[in-house]
């Protein structure tokens, strides 16, 4: 990743821009992090939050004319927070000491003349930043029309404590002093640039021009006068009313102008959001229930402290987050996309020999495409990943282990074992070419005939037959050499077939073949089922099954194709079956921890992904500020966020899946699930396919074989292909042991091969005790282990175990 | 972790010797490693338990995958 395609990514995902809130207040307090320690009762830290933007936190906190919350997010739900309150109450019950820590003394003599709160605000910023200040005030005390306000409002005691910071900070305050012409033009003289308090100094002749209100003309940006050197800012109630924080922003202005006019920078560069300004920031606030206002008890008094962190606990801490609400993977890393552009680019640069601790998550993506649908700016973690797996390999730190096995069960696939490509029986020529999917062929061998024998019935032109991959695993495991070759020989063997119509059953075909090879017509086993219609007078699914109500659990991969979701749930309806759909599905499904090689690289995040589809997992307790609606839950690992909860997606129906990879993830994680190529080619009369369970990779492997044979000898061709030596033997294997070496993805070939090597090498450990055998045999970069004995004619499988770290010997 | 109990369980069959508990070296991503466990003191068969494999070993390469 290139630096500016860094800049790209992080630009596009606003989790950090500023809530409404922020971006509404002219001093962009971060209200959102004070309601969230006033919500915890934690108030000096509430307090420290508006002292770093405030100038007089003690003013300002009483007598904001907070313009914050007419922006609020909450305003539509309840009503906005009280956040010109609740830094009142914030204010009123500190009792600390004000504490300053100047920066280094700079020697700039700047003057301040007039002191409402515009002016006493540009003296604090310039004394704060080291400059040495004057302050002129024709009154006898700092602070101007601030004095005019009720007691009540803002105590006297209030404006003389927050005002002995300028003792504190030595500034000169020149009191009495009364501002005309001559003296302007001394202190002109005198100081390197001044500032001008429009609020005091109104009606006081200075020959500056004066603008329509009868203030001293000013650019609105910079708070420059005319006069070079000479900025102002302030006199609000003079244009439509008061405004205390608009002073205080109009005062900050010219003194930041100052600081750039002294450092000799641009005066206007970057400053465009000062003060008042929008947000990209995007806060869902669909499923958030409406609380009204906490109003107090006493509205003399105001809130109390029960009252007020009520009232702060109504503030939805306001974040985007959307795509880590619904992908577990974003969620685990404990961070959001803008973020994770960073690791990865990061990640990509670290010298050889140092950690790269992104490898595993830049690899665990399944690119289902969910982020980029649900975020408000399209934000595709799958394409930032999948690039950046083609780096790794390119750089050389893509671990094997990551897609070994997914890119030999494609090797298998492609191999003499299941690859094949024929015309139909007696036929010379084919219209269509029918491509039921390695995957399909792996877990629903007989309906994939059965439909074959259907299609060559009614389509005419001739219905070829093709077997073999479609290249996805090597596109998910960034590996373009062995994606581009896979595309070649698919497009070479089209054309040998004289370039048929492809019929998909397989929604992961579909769309690489769409993709990359356009070329090729292709359309889905769905859509064409509909135009022929459904079988009729064989065998038929249980009427129980035609009665029921099923969920429909698409693939991923069918996101951006409504055409087959709809095929399909027009197809499922004909049977008479009722759908009722799931939250997360059409545009939004999950993926099934398959895509992506998610279930190689990060087998236990797959797992997660698919439990969570497949079974309800009870919602931890919370302490929230809201309660979160009905089936949201937190996973607990998010400390610094709020809002980000995940959403269970599953409800108690069968599902319907059509994809043969979600299908059997689901079945294997509990859940009643069918295929709907079972429902609508059933093998037996009265079937129930959802009652089909889980399926082991080796009987995958195996069941890709017999397809094969079965289909070459119904074409009345030999289908056997010669079997090793190794793969004769004969293995006897619990249904426990078989489960658990299957989730170490251990094949019974491998077995085979162990025992195989063993027997004949004498290469075995025997136990004392029970006289089992334990033996290992490393074929390629995996040590298989194998406990065993011999059984009948084969060997009885007790249990096995692999690992990637070669043994390399003992010492001697 | 001591593996002296296991070695007491297995015998080689090849060589029909008791096993003892010797330092035995793997290798894996650059990563070179030794742990203390049973072997054949004849031929060198190892025992690497079950245990070991699911828990450190496993443990390991993921750390030296992450690299
Ligand atoms: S809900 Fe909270 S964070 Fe959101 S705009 Fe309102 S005050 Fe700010
Ligand atoms: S798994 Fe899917 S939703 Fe999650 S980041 Fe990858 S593409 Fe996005
Ligand atoms: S949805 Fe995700 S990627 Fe998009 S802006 Fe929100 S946090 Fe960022
Ligand atoms: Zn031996």
């Amino acid at each position: 990743m290139e630096k500016d395609e860094l800049i790209a990514w992080e630009n596009k995902c606003i989790q950090e821009e500023s809530p409404e809130c922020t971006s509404a207040c002219p001093l962009h307090v971060d209200a959102r992090l004070f309601l969230k320690e006033t919500r915890k009762g934690d108030w000096d830290a509430a307090y420290k939050v508006l002292n770093k933007t405030m100038p007089f936190a003690g003013i300002l906190g009483r007598i904001c004319d907070h313009p914050c919350e007419e922006r609020c997010k909450r305003g539509s739900i309840g009503g906005p927070i009280a956040i010109g309150a609740l830094e009142r109450y914030c204010v009123e019950r500190f009792t600390g000491k004000k504490r300053v820590q100047p920066l280094p003394r700079k020697n700039h003599r700047i003057a301040v003349v007039g002191t409402g709160l515009a002016g006493v605000t540009a003296a604090w910023d310039l004394l704060k930043k080291g400059f040495v200040v004057t302050v002129f005030e024709s009154g006898d005390r700092l602070g101007g029309s601030l004095w005019d306000l009720p007691e009540q409002i803002l105590p006297r005691e209030v404006i003389t404590e927050e005002f002995s910071v300028f003792e504190a900070l030595k500034a000169d305050v020149r009191l009495g002093t009364r501002i005309d012409k001559a003296l302007f033009e001394q202190i002109c003289e005198e100081y390197e640039a001044v500032i001008l308090d429009r609020d005091s100094l109104h009606g006081v002749d200075l020959s500056l021009k004066l603008d329509n209100d009868g203030l001293i003309a000013i650019d609105a940006a910079t708070g420059a006068t005319e006069r070079s050197g000479v900025f102002a800012g302030g006199g609000t109630r003079f244009r439509g009313g008061f405004s205390p924080v608009m002073e205080t922003l109009e005062g900050r202005k010219p003194a930041l102008s100052i600081e750039r006019l002294m450092q000799k920078v641009g005066l206007t560069f970057g400053r465009e959001n000062e003060g008042p300004c929008s947000t990209r920031l995007y806060t869902n606030i669909e499923e958030i229930d409406p609380l009204p206002r906490v109003v107090a008890a006493d509205t003399v008094k105001g809130y109390t402290e029960e009252e007020a962190r009520k009232e702060a606990e109504r503030c939805i801490q306001c974040e985007c987050m959307e795509c880590v609400k619904k992908c577990l993977f974003l969620e685990r890393y404990r961070a959001y996309p803008k973020k994770y552009a960073r690791e990865i680019f990061n990640n990509e640069r670290i010298l050889l020999g140092a950690a790269h601790q992104y490898n595993v998550f830049t690899n665990s993506c399944s690119t289902c495409g969910l982020c980029e649908t649900v975020c408000p700016n399209d934000f595709y973690m799958g394409d930032l990943c999948l690039e950046a797996r083609r780096t790794m390999l390119k750089q050389k730190f893509m671990p094997p282990s990551f897609h070994e096995f997914a890119l030999q069960d494609m090797a298998h696939s492609n191999s003499e074992h299941f690859s094949l490509s024929r015309h139909e029986p007696g036929k010379t020529e084919s219209s269509w070419l029918y491509f039921p999917s390695c995957q399909l062929c792996s877990t629903s061998p007989g309906e994939v005939l059965t439909s074959y024998r259907f299609l060559r019935n009614k389509l005419s032109g001739g219905v070829g037959i093709m077997f073999r991959c479609c290249g996805a695993p090597a596109m998910w495991a960034g590996r373009d050499d062995l994606f581009i070759e896979s595309i070649n020989d698919i497009r070479n063997a089209w054309e040998q077939m004289g370039k048929p119509c492809i019929i998909t059953a397989c929604s992961t075909c579909e769309s690489i073949f769409g993709e990359h090879l356009p070329e090729m017509e292709t359309v889905s086993l769905w859509k064409v089922l509909e135009d022929t219609g459904l079988p009729e007078g064989g065998p038929s699914i249980a009427e129980a099954v035609k009665s029921s109500t099923v969920s429909i659990a698409d693939p991923c991969i069918t996101r951006n194709v409504p055409a087959t979701r709809q095929s399909v749930r027009r197809i499922v309806q004909s049977l008479g079956i009722t759908i009722e759909e799931l939250p997360l599905s059409n545009e939004k499904p999950e993926c099934c921890g398959y895509g992506g090689l998610m279930y190689n690289a990060n087998p236990e995040l797959a797992r997660d992904v698919i439990a969570h589809r497949a079974r309800r997992v009870p919602p931890p307790v919370l302490t929230k500020p809201f309660s979160p609606p009905a089936g949201w839950y937190r996973t607990g690992l998010m400390e610094d966020t709020d809002t980000v909860y995940y959403h269970t997606t599953v409800n108690e129906h069968d599902y319907v899946a059509y994809c043969a990879m979600c299908r059997d993830n689901l079945a294997a994680h509990g859940k009643r699930s069918a295929h709907l190529i079972e429902l609508v080619f059933p093998n037996v009369d009265g079937a129930d396919p959802a009652a089909r369970g889980w399926i082991s990779w080796s009987d995958r492997r195996a069941n890709r074989v017999r397809v094969k044979g079965e289909l070459l000898r119904e074409l009345g061709e030999k289908g056997e292909v010669p079997m090793e030596e190794h793969e004769k033997i004969r293995l006897d294997i619990s249904a426990e042991v078989l489960r658990r070496i299957d989730d170490q993805r251990i094949l019974e070939d491998d077995i085979r091969k162990v025992i195989d090597y063993a027997e004949k090498n004498q290469k075995r450990l025997r136990h004392r005790e029970s006289g089992n055998y334990l033996a290992y045999y490393q074929p390629e970069n995996v040590t298989y282990w194998v406990e065993y004995s011999p059984h009948g004619e084969g060997f009885k499988i007790h249990n096995a175990y692999c690992h990637r770290m070669k043994i390399v010997g003992t010492k001697r | 972790m001591n593996y002296s109990h296991e070695a007491e369980a297995w015998n080689c069959t090849s060589c029909g010797a008791g096993l003892v508990v010797t330092k035995v070296f793997f290798t894996y991503m650059k990563g070179n490693f030794e742990v203390d466990l049973p072997a054949c003191p004849e031929c060198g068969l190892v025992l690497v338990p079950e245990d070991l494999v699911r828990g450190k070993m496993v443990e390991a390469e993921r750390i030296l995958e992450d690299k």
